[in-house]
């Protein structure tokens, strides 16, 4: 049982009252016309599955209703940070020193080369 | 009843037993009696009992080998009443209680006299490890057979065969510091933590707090450590801020330091919970505690030694001794021989003594044992025999004898011969195992300390191990470890903590244990007599010795191959012994083999206190709408759509019978279709929806245009995910230019809403709307049949000729008084109105549509004649007749779906794709069957070829289907590969009992093709 | 905002109004407080709910000059007009509710709208669709914790706080007006199951039902 904290609500809450929406920043492309039928699927039905940092999408359904971002190791289950959505996380899996797990990227520079999947 | 047998092994004074309160109880049939205070297992050792159970797959005579948790032999079947039945339950940790009645949950005809016993006697040769698996493989069919004969051998407990008379709740609990264990390390970190102000749980599994200290030798502040006990727990449960929880185990330890404790509050009373005040009381309790830190404060089990016939009954833990001695005032035999390998269990020995029974000989593994206790033990001239070990124990039903042997030092080796000892009690003891259970259910692997001699805890976020649970013992040092796990606790949760007194407890030095796991024999350990390492898994040194020999290597496949460790014992006692017997036998160390994964729960949790309070009338919620009461009266018969109560149907009574569903759907059908019904639509989802761009997002979300939809009209609307596939439609009012009113499934609100909000949130943020659920309300009531505008007209104000209120419209009126909102759309296909109003006023505009209607025949009608109606017309259920695999153009509503929107609309680029586009994909079809009587099944699968063998190649199956009283007929709506250009051909429907149903691809639309019915 | 379609759902006529709860007081009673309850369940029926969307600050003046009270800017803040009877609760970032006495809120939506004009918002009236249970007594709070997963310790539940939360299998908003009470905004739909939930869990609190 997970205990998220709600970067609208300000508040650590219980998982019951979330619902998870699956990962985070895949943006819907602009122009769905000009996709490629592969480039479609790709947007439709291919989502990562790493070992340790991942991002995810999560609602506060039974509260503000809003949805944001969780980054997540998927080994430990621990929450490395929430954010709004519109945000970029502070946790990546490139990260090498620092966090045990992935490292803040506080810097610019450091969101340009998120990994693979980290788009919108 | 037989006179109550005397209590042989009670002391004449001594311990923390009541013995002024007599209390009876009675084991398999016999009746005995024990103390206020005693445990069942405290009280069946004062009054002799050797036998206790029988193992459960040799089926030995096993005895009290522990006095807590980690008690596998002495497992009993509670209760009095068939309906207080408890299997399962530790005889150790059940208090005494009068007219408690106990059973061995093993044995056949009875513990004594053993049918079962002949296997374990004649020995492992027949039984090896995975003797199940081998044995009876083969054949496969037979293995229900096999099980039900081993399990009436084996006995696992049984469950009541009648309701449980007893209520269960949850609390829902929150702190900064929850204390786990109510020993030293526990009470001084919940003193610690608590003094900061932190809001403290402590929870103890015990019937008394205090845990070693309850039967310790040392003084603190020159006083009986129970002394003390008792001033903490009198200062902590005067602090507001701090919630002791006796009788409650944490069993399970999840994510994110969310802890489940199990709180038996009256099991120490009887075996269903004694009225208090006149009111029930909750036999037991599940706290569900989020805490910000958590202090593991579970101490250590002692471990057995691994020696020939340790199962014995006789044969107990040296802790074990010491605290039915101190605690209880119970000896439990007359002559005891100590096997050991450190020091603290020389405290079984000296109590033995002080208790006035005769300590035959202490046999120390070590070579040069030196510390306090032995001093002690030697100034009272008790035998010490270093560097040896009891190797074998003697007797069947009861220990007589000790062969006591010298060992080399690696522990391997019998060297020189053994010498017998006459005894009846063997005490043992090889160290000692932190309970690391809780902090393993996280998932985190402990590391081995060679050092230490035991695994320990390793790091687990917001977790913090204190005193014995991390492999500190001496008393002084298990304070100040408790004392600072919980300041740390309580600081990282944001309070300061302050000063904690420590009391001053006398330093004692004591020498350094080795390393013994399994004694050796002279035999080797597949001749020797059976070395358990797991009681009650009955799994031998042999055993595993076995199975890494048929290269089982990972102790993982060695655990589940023996059974080590398994079930209800999770194992406590044995599971070190058999990784570092597993170690030897691959030649590798105990790190290097590792530990098998803990998991919850600790001990075993009655299934009451799982489900708490969500059973019988509360097992789910259940939601009604505003007319529900007149439903029941009516004598509805109700179906579960989501967690919604609708009716289903309402059945009649005619001529003093009442109607079969059939007759009932068949009757409204008719009635809707010739005079006019009523339909409770309130549990429809309704969206409200505002804003400048709010048609512009309904443009994007339905497959269909909005664009000149005007105030006034109302239109169908279908929604896709992206992936082009339907999930959900309904009607969508315009209300004004800049508000919609947007209706969904009854099971799909929630859903639909939580999809208008992710794209709003997520992609178009730009867009300014609003969506709130207004499904709650508005009461919606659907009148429709062709005397539906009569009916209307004499309860509103509503101008509803024909040309002024036009099929698709909506309007503002009064209905009955009330104001309301009319729309005129129809999913029965016959002329419709559903009015809407506050669901207050609902049950009223309800009764005075009834009391116009009986003139018109106005009859009500349920969710089953809505089907019908529906399905008649082809009009689709998402959820029935699509499944998340159909586009709208499988539905053949291309009329739906607006290809030259301008936005990419959700769901459009999925059309395109190959896969979407085939021309032979499942098509939403009619199929009348050729036989009119017959009622196809839902589900049923669809063959073009009848004589095929099979596996025939399926192209479809049913998904709606009925008996259509209007058409005489049973009718069906199918998916069939290709079926929209296979109209009019035969398909085939094999049924499980052979019979083969033949049905012709129709159109779905069965009934008044054109709409006019609906459109006058 | 003629481009909205506003409507008052109520009439002045003399029309049999039923509460979320008069089914539930029908079927499982009402046992009346005695001397040993140590929790009062009251339903507080009919009143006026309306939910307020929209930005912070341009919601925030409206509010004040229709209500004279200001909109709680902070996640889960909960105000009351001078005399208690009106109140305004975060539920989230653009989203309030507004509790008034029945009656009232066709009027305030309507000046609430006039105040706003041209802004981006949205009002709903929902108060069919719910009703407000007050629970008052020494053992409100345990009842809760058995009930609700949301920790109600005064230190974390406050005076003039309120939240959205799951309640057994149902969700409810739980606000604290006041030290001794607290109210459950309940859903109509769910309010016989979240009623009986309430008495039976209660029971050992001897929980009475003021009518």
């Amino acid at each position: 049982m997970f205990y998220i904290h709600c970067p609208y609500c300000g508040e650590t809450r219980e998982e019951e009252e979330f619902h998870p929406k699956g990962q985070a920043h895949i943006a819907r492309p602009e122009d769905p016309d000009a996709c490629s039928d592969e480039e479609w699927g790709d947007y439709l039905f291919f989502r990562d599955n790493p070992r340790g940092i991942h991002h995810e999408l999560w609602v506060h359904a039974v509260g503000c209703r809003k949805f944001f971002n969780v980054t997540r190791h998927t080994v430990t289950y621990e929450i490395l940070e929430t954010y709004k959505m519109g945000e970029q996380p502070t946790f990546t899996a490139d990260g090498g020193e620092g966090h045990p797990e992935g490292r803040p990227s506080s810097d610019a520079a450091d969101q340009a080369p998120l990994r693979e999947g980290v788009r919108a | 009843m037989s006179q109550p047998r005397t209590q042989e092994n009670r002391l004449a004074q001594g311990g923390r037993i009541d013995r002024s309160r007599k209390l009876s109880f009675t084991f398999n049939g016999k009746t005995y009696q024990g103390h206020a205070g005693d445990t069942l297992a405290s009280a069946l050792l004062a009054n002799g009992v050797d036998i206790v159970n029988r193992s459960f797959k040799y089926s030995r005579p096993r005895g009290i080998f522990a006095a807590g948790a980690e008690e596998p032999n002495a497992v009993v079947q509670l209760g009095k009443a068939e309906a207080a039945q408890v299997p399962n339950v530790r005889a150790t940790q059940q208090a005494l209680y009068d007219g408690l009645e106990a059973r061995s949950t093993n044995g056949w005809p009875n513990v004594q006299r053993d049918l079962m016993g002949l296997v374990g006697k004649l020995g492992g040769q027949f039984m090896p490890p995975g003797f199940y698996y081998k044995t009876f493989m083969a054949p496969a069919s037979m293995w229900m057979t096999y099980e039900k004969v081993i399990r009436k051998g084996a006995g696992l407990g049984r469950s009541p065969m009648e309701n449980d008379p007893d209520i269960y709740d949850h609390l829902h609990q929150h702190c900064d510091v929850l204390v786990i264990g109510a020993g030293p390390a526990g009470l001084a970190a919940a003193l610690a933590a608590a003094n900061s102000g932190a809001r403290v749980i402590l929870a103890d599994e015990q019937e008394e707090m205090g845990g070693s200290l309850l039967d310790a030798r040392e003084l603190l502040d020159d006083k009986p450590a129970e002394q003390w006990v008792a001033e903490t727990l009198a200062a902590l449960s005067g602090m507001d801020n701090v919630t002791l929880l006796p009788r409650t185990t944490a069993n399970g330890y999840h994510d994110h330091n969310f802890v489940t404790l199990h709180e038996r509050r009256t099991e120490h009373l009887a075996d269903t919970a004694p009225l208090k005040d006149g009111r029930r009381q909750v036999r037991s309790r599940l706290h569900r505690v989020r805490a910000g830190r958590v202090v593991l404060a579970t101490g250590a089990h002692e471990r057995p030694l691994v020696y020939g016939n340790n199962d014995v009954p006789g044969n107990l833990l040296a802790g074990a001794v010491s605290t039915y001695i101190r605690r209880y005032g119970v000896v439990p035999g007359q002559k005891l021989v100590l096997s050991t390998s450190n020091d603290h269990a020389y405290r079984a020995a000296l109590d033995w003594v002080e208790a006035g029974r005769e300590v035959v000989a202490i046999a120390d593994a070590r070579a040069n044992p030196d510390g306090e206790l032995v001093e002690q033990a030697r100034a009272k001239g008790i035998r010490i025999i270093a560097g040896s070990a009891v190797v074998e124990a003697k007797g069947d039903s009861r220990v007589n004898g000790a062969r006591v042997a010298k060992i080399d030092a690696e522990g391997f080796r019998v060297v020189g011969s053994a010498e017998s000892l006459a005894c009846d009690t063997i005490a043992s003891s090889g160290g000692y195992s932190p309970v690391i259970h809780l902090a393993s259910h996280t998932g985190s692997r402990p590391t081995w300390r060679d050092d230490l001699l035991c695994f320990v805890p390793n790091t687990v976020k917001g977790v913090a191990a204190a005193g014995g649970a991390q492999a500190v013992y001496a008393t002084a040092e298990v304070l100040a470890d408790g004392i600072k796990a919980g300041a740390r606790a309580a600081e990282e949760s944001g309070f300061a903590a302050g000063e904690v007194r420590l009391p001053s407890v006398a330093e004692r030095r004591d020498g350094a244990p080795c390393a013994l796991y399994q004694v050796p024999h002279e035999k080797p350990t597949l001749r020797a007599p059976k070395q358990f390492v797991d009681l009650q898994n009955d799994v031998t040194a042999a055993g595993i010795e076995l199975a890494t020999r048929e290269g089982f290597e990972s102790i993982e496949h060695v655990k589940r191959y023996t059974a080590m460790g398994f079930g209800t014992d999770q194992g406590k006692l044995g599971n070190i012994n058999g990784m570092a017997i597993a170690a030897r036998c691959l030649g590798r160390s105990i790190p290097e083999v590792g530990t098998t994964v803990f998991r919850p729960n600790y001990t075993p949790v009655t299934f009451g206190a799982i489900v708490g309070r969500h059973c019988r009338e509360l097992f789910d919620a259940e939601r009604y709408t505003a007319m529900h009461q007149w439903h029941v009266e009516q004598g509805a018969e109700f179906e579960d759509v989501g967690q919604w109560k609708r009716p289903w149907y309402f059945p009649r009574k005619v001529n003093g019978k009442t109607e079969t569903m059939h007759e009932a759907v068949a009757r409204e059908c008719l009635a809707v279709r010739e005079a006019v019904g009523i339909l409770d639509a309130s549990t429809l989802g309704k969206i409200d929806i505002q804003g400048p761009d709010a048609r512009e997002f309904l443009g994007r979300v339905y497959t269909n245009k909005w664009a000149k939809l005007v105030p006034g009209r109302v239109r169908y609307g279908l929604m896709c995910k992206d992936d082009g596939m339907v999930f959900d439609d309904g009607t969508t009012s315009c209300l004004g230019e800049n508000h919609f009113l947007m209706t969904t499934t009854s099971g799909g609100a929630a859903t639909v809403l939580e999809w208008l909000e992710i794209w709003h949130q997520t992609e178009w943020p730009e867009l300014e709307v609003y969506f709130n659920s207004v499904t709650d309300h508005w009461a919606t009531m659907t009148v429709t049949g062709p005397e539906a505008r009569k009916l209307m007209a004499e309860v509103t104000d509503i101008d509803l000729d024909k040309d002024a209120f036009k099929f698709m419209d909506w309007k503002a009126g009064n209905v009955a008084g009330v104001p309301a909102r009319v729309f005129r759309i129809s999913f029965t296909g016959e002329l419709a109105y559903e009015i809407n109003v506050q669901a207050n006023y609902a049950l009223h505009v309800w009764e005075t549509l009834f009391a116009h209607g009986d003139k018109y025949g106005l009859t009500p009608y349920g969710t089953e004649t809505m089907h019908v109606l529906r399905a008649e017309k082809g009009f689709i259920i998402a959820g029935q007749d699509t499944d998340g695999s159909v586009t709208p153009e499988d539905l053949g509503m291309q009329w739906a779906i607006g290809y030259d929107k301008p936005f990419p609309w959700i769901g459009k680029r999925a059309l395109s794709r190959p896969d979407t586009a085939r021309t032979d994909r499942k098509q939403l079809v009619g199929l009348k069957p050729k036989d009119t009587k017959v009622v196809l099944e839902e589900g049923a699968q669809i063959v073009l070829d009848p004589n095929h063998a099979i596996p025939m190649p399926m192209v479809g199956h049913v998904t709606s289907s009925y008996y259509s009283p209007t058409l005489d007929s049973g009718f069906a709506l199918a998916v069939v590969k290709g079926g929209q250009h296979k109209m009019g051909e035969t398909v085939y429907l094999p049924m499980a009992d052979g019979q083969v149903h033949e049905a012709e691809i129709v159109s779905t639309i069965f009934l008044d093709p054109k709409g006019e019915r609906q459109n006058v | 905002m003629s481009n909205v379609a506003t409507f008052d759902t109520r009439t002045e006529a003399k029309i049999p109004v039923e509460s979320p709860l008069a089914y539930s007081y029908r079927r499982s009673g009402a046992p009346a407080p005695t001397a040993k309850s140590r929790v009062v369940l009251r339903e507080r029926p009919f009143l006026g709910h309306l939910v307020l969307r929209g930005g912070a600050i341009v919601l925030d003046e409206a509010v004040r000059e229709v209500l004279g009270v200001s909109l709680p800017g902070e996640p889960q803040g909960l105000v009351h007009d001078a005399e208690g009877q009106r109140s305004v609760q975060w539920i989230s970032p653009d989203e309030w509710l507004v509790i008034v006495p029945g009656g009232e809120e066709f009027e305030l939506e309507n000046r609430l709208r006039a105040a706003l004009g041209d802004a981006h918002f949205a009002i709903s009236n929902v108060g069919g669709g719910q009703t407000l249970v007050e629970l008052e007594g020494e053992a409100a709070r345990e009842l809760l914790m058995k009930s609700v997963i949301y920790d109600v310790h005064p230190s974390h539940f406050p005076v003039g706080k309120g939240v959205t939360t799951v309640f057994a299998k149902a969700t409810v908003i739980l606000r604290r007006p006041s030290e001794a009470r607290w109210e459950l905004v309940v859903r109509r739909s769910f309010a016989d199951y979240t009623y009986r939930w309430l008495l039976d869990a209660g029971e050992e609190y001897a929980i009475g039902v003021e009518r």
